[in-house]
């Protein structure tokens, strides 16, 4: 159930956007599938989480119910509120008035995610025309002013065609001007540069970094790769199966990472400084199914140090948002039990060299 | 309960949206194909009947026995009442269906038999075979069909026999598209590769591994190309362009009511109603086959 | 581009001879001489041969092919055998009558079918969607000699209601509010076949934007589900349906004899249906080839303007 609604100006002790006990539940023809399952976080202004996991973890899930656009089968249940106002609940007609307006999202594909038959500056200036108020000519000129702003040249020109028209960089690059039109308290960007190639994908992330910075937003970063983040958030969640497994400061993550999936997934990346043949690529085994299950720890079946306790038992993130927070029995640094071997070796005192550069 | 819920179908990932409409498609009550079938086992009763044992009809298709333009459901046995003339509906409206059902079904059984083939020889062959082939059902297809058999009928007095070969030319290259297309979709998978490197000749092939699985998607356009053919020779006897009298066809039957309308609705709307539950009840049928096999594209 | 327009255009080439052929061999399936009927009573042999002289069908197949041919080029289609007034003129003069009908009837079946595609889409599944595709599936199944009568009984009868007239015709130059009131239901009644198949088309197509990126794109900008209907998800799922008003728009045109003949309609419907039965050949030919040629002509345009107008097809 959701909370009763707290509505009125935003009260000084709240953070600017909070999620509490965030369950998305999808009512599949297989079964209930929790894409989301008791998800807490919180952002101040011009903080930047880092959302990350691997494919099917429910990243996606979460961003959108925090805007409340799922599937119609989905079910959005627990909190979440934007300057102290609930947003899960709230009739369509007004959660509108927020979606674009207040909250702003950056999608995967740029290929996709822009209307193939409707030019780029009636794309940009809907939404301004629709919130803001503003007449043709006014949003035109902001159009403009955005897409100098997200680095397009010619923009006038560009204004004027087609996205298939476009480079995937420069169409991302508009999908940015798009959601930054209102001038968006927080700002989404889901996987906003997986799909381009790498350093079309540094140029982005380096915009948006700079945007927030200049305008205080909120901003969450959603991605399936743990170097993306690193460098460019304050704070990471790492979701698996749907939860959140880990959830730290940025700094404190990588100094002491504590679960057992963030440290396979550390290894998962690709370091620079270490041999290209000693590089792991990927976490062994596959994403459990979301539908049937167990009871235990989700990732016990892929996990070196897991053991009974793991597979009868859920391990419990901690409550305190700002805390170093982490789900799991056998944390890194302690001893795996007996029987049980490591299941990235003996990371612990290596530390990880990605704080200052991102390589993709 | 708290969910931004948003239009349903705005936005929905495909599996969802497939759900729901296979959902639609299973969950709605078979009652509809129970009563379309049982409807055509009627209808091909009459038309049986009328063929082989026209005595069981109380009174006869071509004489008046009672008061004309009499209305349904007043007397029995004729319980379909009279037509203008006097005329037993029930009996006329069994010999309609006759002439409606040996149309449709020789027709359809022709073009699948043809058509069938020709796209069966022109997928195993492809190349000029193809071509040829392709340029006889383009340009069939190319006519409006009722132009087509409107045309022929200025120059040949219409018969049973001169209506079903018309109506049976025009059938042929759909089927000829639609088994070509289904056969060559077929030919790339690999038992047909794996029987061509076995060694087995075009006949084989054709008939042991193409035929087969061409079938059900055969099967659900020939029901609904009945549809389409038993509306088409409405429309040539509505035009008084079929079947000569006194012989009845349900389309002649709506048409030489016509000018009662107003008067006795009933003289239209009885043929009407049966050409029209035929119709539909076949629509019915053939759309149930057609999201059983998931056929695609199956217009004519 | 200009390749493709080539090959669509050169494929055209067997179809129009084979309609041209067929059209010019017609008056050699007729039983007896196609002139017969011409002659009073009490006249000779020669009087006939002289008739058959006169109109040419003395000669052998391939010389009357390629003298037609000649003159068609030439805008002669020769003459009728009841009026001896120039086929051509009497097809000019009913063309307009039949292009009228079949354009309202094809706007009106677009009016009607274009919100009802978009509303089942975005209910799918739901009770509107459910309700409507039952309805059109029923509608499916009325041919249109029976929906027009089910029209005249309801909408053009003295004892239900007299709204529309129910036979007649009025030209569009003389008197455009007769006209309407005359060509109101002829043209609904050709337009009830098509929209269950407009708003099926519309529905799929439909069904298959909404799962595109850009509409949750859009919907996350906050705008209002009909904006994104119809301002976002129409324009891109409406090129088939377009494809198809033109390939119905053709079909319609060649389609109007038994609704021209019930309403007395004088378009070349029902110039055919009288060619027909009073076998004045000529004018069936001319009829014919002239309508299957703007069929042919009409299904190839729509095949060349479906990549026209789709910019994701320009780009590629
Ligand atoms: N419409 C839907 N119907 C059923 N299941 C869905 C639907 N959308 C998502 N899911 C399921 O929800 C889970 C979470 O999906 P989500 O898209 O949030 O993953 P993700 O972490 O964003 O993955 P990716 O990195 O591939 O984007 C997955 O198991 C997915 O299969
Ligand atoms: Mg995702």
């Amino acid at each position: 159930m959701a909370e009763p609604t707290t509505t009125g100006s935003p009260t000084p002790d709240e953070p600017l956007l909070r999620a509490e006990d965030l369950r998305v539940h999808l009512d599949t023809p297989r079964g209930l599938l929790k894409a989301v399952d008791g998800v807490s976080f919180a952002i101040e202004r011009g903080e930047t989480l880092g959302l990350v996991g691997e494919s099917g973890s429910g990243k996606s899930m979460l961003v959108r119910s925090l805007m409340g656009i799922c599937p119609s089968i989905a079910r959005i249940r627990g909190s979440v509120r934007l300057d102290g106002r609930e947003l899960v609940g709230v009739p369509r007609k007004e959660a509108r008035t927020i979606w674009g307006n207040r909250i702003a999202m950056v999608f995967q594909d740029p290929m996709t995610s822009l209307n193939p038959v409707l030019r780029i500056d009636r794309q940009l200036t809907e939404s301004m025309r629709l919130h803001l108020g503003l007449g043709k000519k006014e949003a035109n000129e902001r159009a403009i002013e955005l897409l100098t702003l997200v680095g397009i040249p010619e923009p006038l020109k560009r204004s004027r065609s087609y996205p298939h028209q476009l480079s995937g960089g420069m169409r991302q690059r508009v999908t940015i001007a798009m959601a930054l039109a209102c001038d968006p308290d927080v700002l989404i960007a889901d996987e906003a540069t997986t799909a381009l190639d790498v350093t079309v994908q540094r140029q982005i992330l380096d915009l948006l970094q700079e945007i927030q910075a200049e305008r205080g937003m909120g901003m969450i970063l959603v991605s399936h790769d743990l170097g993306v983040v690193a460098g460019r958030t304050d704070q990471i969640a790492v979701m698996y199966a749907g939860r959140m497994v880990e959830h730290s400061p940025t700094a404190d993550l990588f100094a002491h990472r504590r679960h057992r999936y963030t440290e396979a997934l550390l290894g998962a990346v690709p370091r620079l400084d270490v041999p290209r043949e000693q590089r792991p690529r990927a976490i062994p085994g596959s994403p459990p199914d979301l539908i049937t299950l167990a009871s235990g720890c989700a990732f016990a079946a892929r996990c070196g140090a897991a053991d009974d306790l793991c597979r009868a038992q859920r391990p419990e993130l901690g409550e305190d948002l700002g805390t170093h927070r982490f789900a799991c029995h056998h944390p890194v640094g302690t001893d795996a039990p007996a029987g049980a071997d490591a299941a990235s070796g003996d990371g612990a005192d290596e530390k990880p060299s990605l704080m200052k550069e991102t390589p993709a | 309960m708290s969910t931004l819920e948003t239009a349903p179908a705005v936005g929905e990932t495909p599996a969802t949206a497939a759900a729901a409409k296979s959902g639609k498609a299973r969950k709605r009550p078979s009652f509809l194909l129970w009563f379309a079938i049982a409807w055509m086992a009627l209808v091909l009763l009459g038309a049986l009947l009328s063929l082989v044992a026209s005595d069981v009809f109380p009174h006869g298709y071509d004489k008046a026995f009672g008061e004309a333009k009499q209305a349904p459901f007043s007397s029995w046995p004729e319980f379909l009442g009279t037509d203008g003339l006097g005329r037993s509906h029930l009996t006329r409206l069994a010999f309609g269906a006759r002439v409606s059902m040996i149309v449709a079904l020789v027709s359809v059984v022709v073009g699948v038999l043809v058509g069938g083939l020709l796209g069966l020889v022109a997928a195993y062959f492809r190349g000029v075979t193809e071509m040829v082939i392709d340029l006889f059902s383009d340009a069939l297809l190319a006519f409006p069909p009722l132009i087509l058999l409107l045309a022929l009928s200025s120059v040949y007095e219409p018969s049973q026999t001169s209506i079903t070969a018309g109506l049976a030319v025009l059938t042929i290259p759909g089927f000829t598209r639609l088994t070509k297309a289904s056969a060559i979709a077929q030919s790339n998978r690999e038992y047909v590769t794996v029987a061509k490197a076995m060694g087995a000749g075009p006949g084989r092939i054709i008939f042991k591994e193409l035929l087969p699985n061409t079938f059900p998607a055969v099967m659900s356009y020939s029901v609904i190309v009945m549809a389409v053919l038993i509306v088409a020779e409405g429309s040539l006897s509505f035009l008084g362009l079929s079947i000569p009298p006194p012989m009845p066809s349900w389309g002649g039957m709506i048409n030489s009511a016509k000018d009662d309308l107003s008067l006795y609705p009933s003289q239209v709307f009885v043929p009407c109603a049966v050409l029209f539950l035929t119709v539909f009840s076949l629509n019915v049928i053939g759309d149930r086959l057609r999201a059983k096999f998931d056929v695609r594209d199956t217009k004519l | 581009m200009l390749r493709l327009l080539g090959r669509k255009l050169l494929a055209l080439i067997p179809v129009l001879f084979l309609v041209t052929f067929a059209t010019t061999a017609l008056p050699d399936l007729v039983d007896g001489s196609p002139v017969a009927q011409m002659l009073g009573p009490g006249s000779t042999p020669q009087d006939l041969k002289d008739l058959e002289h006169e109109f040419g069908y003395d000669k052998s197949l391939p010389v009357r092919y390629v003298t037609w041919v000649g003159n068609a080029l030439t805008g002669d289609l020769g003459e009728s055998l009841k009026t001896r007034t120039s086929v051509m003129d009497g097809i000019a003069e009913r063309f307009p009558v039949t292009l009228e009908l079949a354009v309202f009837a094809l706007l009106m079946a677009l009016i009607v079918a274009v919100p009802l595609g978009v509303w089942t889409a975005a209910k799918a599944g739901g009770r509107v969607d459910r309700v409507i595709g039952g309805v059109s599936s029923g509608l499916l199944s009325i041919p249109t000699f029976v929906s027009v009568f089910i029209l005249v009984y309801f909408f053009a009868n003295p004892k239900m209601m007299l709204a529309f007239k129910p036979t007649g015709w009025e030209y569009i130059s003389v008197d455009f509010a007769k006209n309407i009131e005359f060509a109101f239901l002829p043209a609904l009644a050709l337009a009830l076949a098509e929209i269950p198949q407009f708003q099926r088309l519309l529905r799929s197509d439909m069904l298959a934007t909404l799962q595109e990126d850009f509409i949750l794109t859009a919907r996350s900008k906050g705008l209002s589900t009909p904006y994104v209907l119809f301002r976002h998800a129409l324009r891109p799922s409406s090129f088939s349906l377009l494809t198809v008003s033109g390939l119905t728009l053709g079909r319609l045109i060649g389609g109007t004899v038994i609704v021209e003949s019930y309403f007395a309609i004088p378009g070349l419907g029902q110039g055919m249906y009288q060619a027909i039965n009073g076998k004045d050949i000529p004018v069936v030919q001319g009829t014919v080839v002239v309508i299957a040629l703007i069929y042919v002509l009409l299904n190839t345009l729509v095949d060349i303007g479906y990549s026209l107008i789709d910019p994701r097809v320009r780009a590629r």
